[in-house]
């Protein structure tokens, strides 16, 4: 047909409506960025308890609390972005099983309720061995809970940059980063300068691993798939999203990355709390700019 | 018995009737659409052409917006249509995110999400659809693909080579149709959007459920 001969250099939408706007906003990038800490804090005491139980002893329950707040933080998000709030009970009573969105929201209230346990055992029973063993648990939840954003990410079917292998690794990499950083800052005096440099360690593997997917993925591997390509676009050359997208990479990745290094040689804790405040709010942004480009593309 | 529909894009002259028949059955709220007829002009002057393509729900046979929802508001009817229960709906627009057709919107009276349904209700009552009803070439063509002498099984069976459906490698087996069709009219990635020549011109973007 010669229209679509003459299509491939010239063919423009002359009259249709006006595209969608961006249907899962800011909102659902606090969600994800909330929910990273949230599980990353749980980790992180995990492997500190192993590693330097007597110092990790006192932030039992600072981090029973913590993780409580972001998890609270996550699930306000959540709700709030629902366009009927009131209807959340829905998800318990017409449960859709092959949703990651139940499934998501069944784990995360197991989790909220095994952090409520650990903070009764280290506030009001302070039965450490308890502690230790609901902990245990609770760590091995925080896992599928970090993980089933990817998930629910993945089953938009519409949105082929967001693909679940990449996602998980990128879930769990972000909950590492931002819970290490997370304890560099909350942990105050409590902490050696020794744990903080394990931390700092897992926040700079974390943020070099992440990265070197980020660039592999977005900007040195050539796209096979369309639309994937076409969704890049936005973060590439004058690209709407260029700048946001560079700037989240200098500050979750880069940036803490150099200081992590600079304070291993002059043992500087001020240089390490600089590069966990970066690595935090730049995962904000990163995490933002993961979320809106793919939804710029029109789909019809 | 599996519903579908086929649009015969040789036909489609683009009177928009179909969409307004369906606004009006459906009472389709101001700014959203379940069913629309997109424009794409084609070529350079003067050897140009215009296309039309009807653009609705694909009651897809691998529904990624039934899988997706969490509470099961998105369902399938025992004829195949891919039915919503808005009062059920807890407007999380996972589906609005999951469907490559961006077929689904927010309705922003219900706050709940909405799309075609093939008019289960008329069907229900052995009516057809508004937007078939309306059409005044009969490019609109539906019927039960698993009866060989319904009308769209003939129609298939005539075009065999040139019936197609849109973004066949998203796996979904929409149950909706096109003769016709080709890269420009199917693949929205294949024409250019250009600001100040869309039906509104002053509105990039359209609000999602009204209070985004």
């Amino acid at each position: 047909m010669t229209h679509e001969i003459l299509a491939a250099t010239n063919a423009v939408v002359t009259l249709d409506v006006a595209l969608p706007g961006i249907v899962w906003p800011w909102l659902v990038t606090v969600n994800m960025w909330a929910k990273s800490i949230g599980t990353g804090v749980i980790f992180m005491l995990f492997i500190l308890l192993r590693m330097y139980p007597e110092q990790a002893n006192k932030l039992r329950f600072p981090t029973a609390l913590v993780s409580i707040v972001f998890i609270s933080i996550f699930l306000l998000f959540t709700l709030a972005d629902l366009h009927q709030p009131f209807r959340m009970w829905h998800i318990f009573f017409y449960p859709h099983v092959t949703s990651a969105i139940t499934v998501g929201a069944w784990m995360a209230s197991i989790f909220m309720g095994l952090l409520t346990l650990l903070a009764y055992q280290s506030y009001i029973k302070k039965d450490n061995a308890a502690y230790d063993k609901t902990l245990l648990w609770t760590a091995i939840l925080a896992i599928p809970v970090t993980l089933y954003t990817a998930g629910l990410m993945a089953q938009c079917t519409a949105r082929e940059l967001w693909q679940m292998p990449t996602e998980s690794a990128q879930m769990i990499l972000a909950a590492l980063l931002s819970g290490s950083a997370f304890m560099i800052l909350m942990s105050g005096r409590k902490l050696s300068y020794e744990a903080k440099n394990t931390l700092g360690m897992i926040l700079g593997l974390s943020a070099l691993m992440s990265f070197i997917i980020y660039m592999s993925e977005y900007i040195f591997g050539p796209m096979k798939a369309e639309e994937v390509a076409a969704v890049l676009e936005y973060i590439k050359g004058n690209g709407q999203y260029t700048v946001a997208f560079w700037v989240g990479q200098w500050m979750t990745y880069l940036l803490p990355m150099l200081l992590i290094v600079l304070s291993r040689t002059s043992r500087s804790e001020g240089i390490l709390k600089l590069a966990a405040i970066l690595s935090l709010f730049g995962l904000a942004i990163v995490k933002h700019v993961w979320l809106i480009i793919p939804q710029l593309l029109p789909m019809s | 018995m599996q519903l579908g529909f086929l649009v015969d894009l040789h036909l489609c002259m683009g009177c928009k009737g179909c969409e307004i028949a369906c606004k009006v059955e459906n009472e389709v709220p101001l700014s959203t659409w379940r069913l629309r007829v997109k424009y794409v002009d084609v070529g350079t002057f003067p050897e140009t052409k215009r296309t039309f393509t009807p653009l609705r729900c694909n009651h897809c046979e691998n529904a990624p917006c039934e899988r997706i929802c969490p509470v099961s508001a998105l369902h399938y009817l025992e004829n195949g249509i891919v039915n919503i229960d808005k009062e059920r709906c807890i407007g999380c627009a996972g589906c609005v995110m999951a469907c490559p057709y961006g077929a689904i919107y927010i309705d922003p009276q219900t706050q709940t999400a909405d799309k075609c349904t093939y008019c289960a209700h008329r069907v229900a009552s052995s009516m057809m659809p508004a937007c078939v009803v309306a059409c005044p070439v009969q490019a609109n063509i539906f019927g039960d693909l698993e009866d060989p002498k319904s009308n769209i099984s003939k129609y298939i069976q005539v075009h065999q080579g040139g019936v197609q459906v849109r973004k066949p490698e998203k796996g979904t087996n929409p149950h909706h149709y096109y003769v016709g069709g080709g890269n420009v009219t199917l693949n929205p990635l294949a024409s250019v959007r250009e600001n100040g020549h869309t039906l509104f011109s002053n509105i990039k973007t359209l609000p999602i459920g009204g209070h985004h």
